[in-house]
């Protein structure tokens, strides 16, 4: 390299390091950005993009009730097997036949909940219980993603902290009821 | 014995009481300011909770240093290991002694202040020595191997250009060469010599191992170099010589470039205060600006950037202090 370009190389370092400066002057004039948590809170709007534990989504009609159809989606994709689903099973009548194993069904075992052959009409059932265990949630969103009813979103219970154990196994259904109690409606 | 209370003796321990203090009380303030300008650069309160805006912070620090258990690791040889922090915070306050503060206010008057403070600059370089090795333990060792490395080759353009300026005025005394410039900013020696101050402050911050050159120490990425073993006070005291050698450093370059206690309107010690602090922030605010350099950078810079326009300067001036008789 010529002592010419080593020169300008150098400058426009320089250069660099004064517009350096200048950033984290700007930015110490600047108001904070964190909040001094017991006294003040995080603004709601800037929770739109928290993940939260999974919370159920209710209906347009009742707020109370969950869009769950109680599929069980959710419990077999969760890597963390945190989530617990209490459905009622359908009337005998419309018990599926059971499956034969097949040669590919060893190898590849089918989750319970497709061994059924899709029937035309959907069978809705009717959702008893929603048990998230969230201290093993990864909070990976699989669930969130792939509920064919849309029942589930990550919530923005930021402030959320135990001491126990037992604070983080949540009953869903439970808390929806009271989310539409207290907020009249919107969960 | 008569000897033992003449007033130049009295001057000289009122001297050093008043610099230890002086020192102590500014180890607690920038440890605080580092992390009140830390905070507020990434737009964080910085320390909040102990004390008004986290003002007693510090001093709950400082509590925690001393009440932690002095280890000494095993094998090692203690003696060395506790002097090496000593070795670090002693020649601070006498690099203090000799340091201007306004036209009558020192504790040592001498010919020689510039010698003295760049003498008694070399101690740090023997207690990191002492440090890394006394530890018995390859990463301080390893961590002592670069920071003399780094301290040995920045002393070097750092004595170049202190001795342009020292050229300039035809003085060692650090009284004469603040006298030397006047009280307007175009007076001062950082204009006559904009290059060597760049040199030298570059120069001041790779000797004092602040950021962006703090490979020496660099706790996450290279296991904390020479203080890796030092546990409670012993790692304070260290941490202390450090904030007090950012201050010696940006007190000489106070008086050597920027006019030392002259300044317009009311000459005086606040001027001296003022410019040094100055200094001190601009170092604060570069640790939380630039990103550590790698280690061949920064001997690449030294070696190949600021040795050669150090030479070049010194030449240059000396060949000016020749043709036109300098002071
Ligand atoms: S996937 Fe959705 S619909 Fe199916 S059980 Fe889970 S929450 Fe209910
Ligand atoms: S976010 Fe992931 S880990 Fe958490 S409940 Fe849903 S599927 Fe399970």
């Amino acid at each position: 390299m010529g002592l010419v370009a080593a020169f300008s190389e150098a400058l426009s370092g320089l250069k660099s390091m004064v517009v350096g400066l200048k950033v984290t002057g700007t930015n110490f004039l600047r108001p904070q950005e964190t909040v001094h948590y017991p006294r003040q809170e995080v603004p709601r709007d800037a929770l739109a993009t928290f993940r939260g534990h999974i919370e159920l989504v209710g209906t347009d009609d009742d707020p109370a009730l969950a869009r769950c159809v109680g599929c069980g989606l959710c419990m077999e994709l969760c890597p963390s097997r945190c989530i617990r689903v209490e459905a009622e099973d359908p009337p005998p009548a419309e018990a599926p036949p059971s499956v034969a194993h097949t040669m590919s069904d060893l190898l590849m075992p089918t989750p319970k909940f497709r061994a059924a052959p899709p029937s035309q009409a959907p069978v809705a059932r009717k959702l008893l219980g929603y048990h998230l265990t969230y201290h093993t949630c990864s909070l990976c969103g699989l669930c969130v993603q792939n509920c064919p009813a849309g029942s589930i979103r990550f919530s923005s219970n930021v402030y959320f902290a135990g001491e126990a154990r037992e604070t983080f196994e949540l009953d869903l259904m439970a808390r929806l009821r009271r989310q539409s109690g207290r907020e009249g409606g919107k969960p | 014995m008569s000897d033992f209370f003449a007033p130049e003796f009295v001057r000289l321990v009122l001297a050093l009481v008043a610099i230890m203090g002086f020192v102590a009380a500014n180890g607690m303030a920038l440890l605080y300011v580092e992390r009140k300008v830390a905070g507020h650069v990434q737009r964080r309160p910085g320390p909040f909770e102990v004390g008004p805006h986290g003002l007693l912070q510090a001093l709950a620090d400082a509590g925690k240093l001393v009440g932690k258990q002095l280890a000494t690791p095993r094998g090692a040889d203690a003696l060395l290991f506790w002097t090496a922090p000593l070795m670090a915070f002693m020649p601070v306050p006498l690099m203090f002694i000799a340091m201007p503060f306004s036209e009558n206010l020192w504790g040592l008057g001498t010919d020689l202040g510039l010698v003295l403070i760049l003498s008694f600059a070399g101690f740090n370089v023997l207690a990191l020595c002492l440090a890394g090795w006394a530890s018995n333990n390859k990463w301080s060792l390893l961590g002592a191997a670069r920071a003399v490395a780094q301290a040995v080759a920045y002393e070097i353009p750092l004595l170049l250009s202190v001795l342009a300026v020292a050229m300039l005025t035809g003085s060692l005394d650090l009284r004469e060469v603040a006298a030397h410039q006047g009280a307007w900013p175009w007076q001062w020696n950082v204009f006559v010599q904009p290059l060597a101050f760049f040199i030298y402050f570059v120069c001041a911050v790779a000797e004092t191992n602040r950021a962006p050159f703090d490979l020496a120490e660099a706790e996450s990425e290279l296991t904390a170099g020479v203080h890796t073993e030092y546990s409670g006070m012993g790692n304070g005291i260290i941490f202390l010589a450090e904030y007090a050698n950012m201050l010696v450093v940006s007190c000489v370059a106070t008086v050597l470039f920027l006019g030392g206690a002259a300044g317009p309107w009311a000459p005086g010690p606040w001027w001296f205060l003022a410019k040094m602090y100055a200094l001190v922030t601009l170092i604060i605010f570069m640790r939380w600006t630039y990103p550590r350099v790698r280690f061949d950078q920064l001997l690449n810079l030294n070696w190949r950037w600021l040795m050669p326009l150090a030479l070049v300067n010194l030449v240059l001036t000396a060949f000016c202090v020749k043709l036109w008789g300098g002071a």
